[in-house]
């Protein structure tokens, strides 16, 4: 591969190919310097491929602008079939788009964002307005959609929230223990473990369980539906993809979730009362008494409360991804992930409001 | 061709994607009981004609009249009674993953009609063998092949009897014998039945055996409507280019 000036025109000889490419361009410049081109001869050229073809657009750009009139000349009528087949015939009319000022782009970022919340709560507002037309009619859904539903949701997260909420019941007890018993403060432990269970730990651990599982599920459910046209052919048959698709899940995870948040609980007491009856000497019968008597009434409907209001925060997002999706199936993977992220986040935040609201 | 009423009225049509205008002001007429079929290069916009058309997504701009109702400003019990006369082909046959051929076809009947159990069988098992897929009744939608998939998601389109047939590509992926086949079904349909039928196909044959008019689109707009004959010798470079290589 050679190139070199002879008066104005550039003459390319050899093979112009994926491999000598970098050497021409490499050369390039050198050759050139400031003289005029306004030819390209490529007479001498033995082969291309579509490297060449790239580098002989690129080089077209490079030059256009030193010069008035362009021409490509010469090519054997090999070279040339291969040419027509790999230019892009608007290459020479590439604009650069125009870069936006800093405020234009934070008031872009505004403007979108506005509008996703937007859609967001319009499709927050079908799910609660469906769903509650679903209590009463059940035109619309499968039969049995809310049992298959409600079984495979409790299902997929009772081994893990057991799992979890014992080890978590473990550990408070243990590190809480271990400060409580340098005051002699021992049987505290009962009443500790009982208010952090009931009204944080409960719905915070098993929130994010059914996130991770249930929500990323409902978010490429959706989305998957979504790219495969199912949710279009719902709605050629005359169904509403919210009734058919989100309300069974709404009504399955709003009866599910309070029976894991229970199950939470009692099971983290359980690895609680393990070590405070082994470890820190507190009778069973003190501890039980102390943590009943600990837990009042309004701290019930906090915690049912929370669960219920996460589970709905779930849905909507899950749901609310999935029916956003762009593109194939890895539009798909994009809004799983996004959707347990910012279930996470939505769950988290309405946890630190709930703490607020109810001290 | 017959003067008739159009069953169909497209008017102004705009279609977009984002910023993406895929259809531009387009305007045609759809005949009762004639096939129609949408042609232009893939990409062109066909599939997305036929999904604003039926407001599965909200159009820019225009209107669409079915049997003299616009239904872009019905409301939705109206807009689903349209819906119900109207049967759609997808392009992947967009089955219900989750679910059998057999409870695929028989979700609009449960959900639309009062029938008994034992009818509603009968309904299926009738469609699924107009259509030749008899053996594949019990079977889930990931173990058919694709053209076994839209066999048995054109048999969930006739559910309902509907009076209008969408169908995106039905012969796509599918063998000359069984493609042949589907042509005959297809003008059965027409013929016995008096389905008004909108098919959008690059099978050549399939057009020249089954086209009673042909709607050509191009770069968002409509190039020509008329019968195939007409647009054989209209002298449009970008319908004689698609005539002599066929395939796009
Ligand atoms: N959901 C979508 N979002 C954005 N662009 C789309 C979408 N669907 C189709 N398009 C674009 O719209 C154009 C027309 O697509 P389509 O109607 O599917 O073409 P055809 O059915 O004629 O092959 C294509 O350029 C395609 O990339
Ligand atoms: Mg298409």
């Amino acid at each position: 591969m050679q190139l070199y000036l002879s008066d104005r025109t550039l003459v390319l000889e050899g093979e112009l190919n994926k491999l000598t490419v970098p050497i021409a361009a490499k050369e390039l410049k050198a050759t050139i310097k400031q003289n005029p081109v306004t030819m390209i001869d490529l007479s001498r050229i033995s082969m291309i491929d579509s490297a060449g073809v790239a580098f002989l657009e690129e080089l077209q750009l490079y030059l256009a602008p030193k010069t008035t009139l362009l021409l490509i000349k010469g090519a054997s009528s090999n070279v040339q079939a291969v040419i027509d087949t790999f230019s892009s015939s608007d290459s020479l009319r590439i604009t650069k788009e125009r870069k936006k000022g800093y405020f234009e782009e934070v008031g872009e970022k505004f403007i979108n964002f506005c509008q996703e919340l937007y859609s967001g709560l319009t499709l927050a507002s079908e799910i609660f307005y469906y769903s509650g037309v679903g209590l009463f009619s059940r035109k619309g859904q499968r039969k049995g959609s809310l049992t298959q539903q409600a079984t495979q949701l409790g299902s997929q997260a009772l081994p893990i929230v057991a799992l979890l909420s014992l080890i978590v019941g473990f550990i408070i007890a243990l590190q809480s223990g271990v400060q409580l018993q340098n005051f002699g403060a021992n049987v505290f432990i009962a009443d500790l473990l009982a208010i952090t269970t009931v009204r944080e730990m409960g719905p915070l651990i098993t929130a994010i369980i059914v996130a991770g599982r249930s929500g990323s599920s409902i978010a490429a459910e959706i989305a998957t539906m979504q790219v495969t046209e199912e949710i279009d052919a719902l709605k050629m048959m005359a169904l509403n993809p919210i009734r058919y698709v989100v309300v069974p899940k709404f009504h399955a995870i709003t009866i599910v979730m309070p029976i894991l948040v229970m199950f939470s609980v009692l099971v983290s007491e359980f690895g609680g009362a393990l070590i405070a009856i082994g470890l820190l000497d507190i009778a069973p019968e003190t501890f039980i008494s102390r943590s009943i008597a600990m837990i009042s009434i309004k701290d019930i409907i906090v915690s049912f409360g929370k669960s219920i209001w996460f589970a709905w925060v779930i849905v909507i997002i899950g749901a609310y991804y999935g029916f956003q999706v762009k593109g194939g199936a890895e539009g798909v993977g994009k809004a799983t992930t996004s959707a347990v992220v910012s279930s996470i986040f939505g769950v988290i935040v309405f946890d630190a409001i709930f703490s607020l609201l109810y001290l | 061709m017959k003067k008739q009423t159009p069953i169909i009225e497209i008017r102004d049509l705009t279609a977009k994607y984002g910023e993406t205008t895929v259809l531009d002001n387009i305007s045609v007429d759809i005949y009762p009981q004639e096939i129609t079929v949408i042609l232009g290069v893939s990409g062109c916009g066909k599939t997305t004609m036929l999904k604003n058309m039926l407001r599965l997504y909200e159009p820019a701009g225009g209107s669409v009249r079915f049997w003299d109702q616009d239904i872009l400003s019905l409301d939705d019990a109206a807009y689903n009674e349209v819906l119900k006369r109207t049967g759609m082909l997808f392009q992947n046959g967009a089955l219900l993953n989750s679910i059998s051929v057999y409870e695929n076809i028989s979700i609009p009947l449960e959900m639309h009609t009062n029938l008994s159990t034992e009818i509603i069988d009968r309904m299926i098992r009738v469609k699924l063998a107009l259509v030749g897929l008899s053996e594949a009744i019990y079977k889930y939608p990931a173990e058919l092949s694709g053209g076994m998939k839209k066999r048995a998601a054109l048999a969930r389109a006739l559910a309902l009897d509907p009076h209008i047939l969408f169908c995106d590509e039905p012969s796509a992926g599918l063998d000359p014998v069984t493609s042949a086949a589907l042509d005959e079904l297809i003008l059965d349909l027409k013929k016995q039945l008096q389905m008004t039928i909108v098919i959008v196909t690059h099978e050549l044959g399939s057009i020249h055996r089954i086209a009673d008019r042909i709607i050509f689109l191009d770069e968002g707009k409509i190039l020509f409507t008329g019968n195939l004959a007409d647009a054989m010798q209209a002298g449009i470079p970008q319908i004689d280019r698609f005539f002599k290589v066929g395939m796009f």
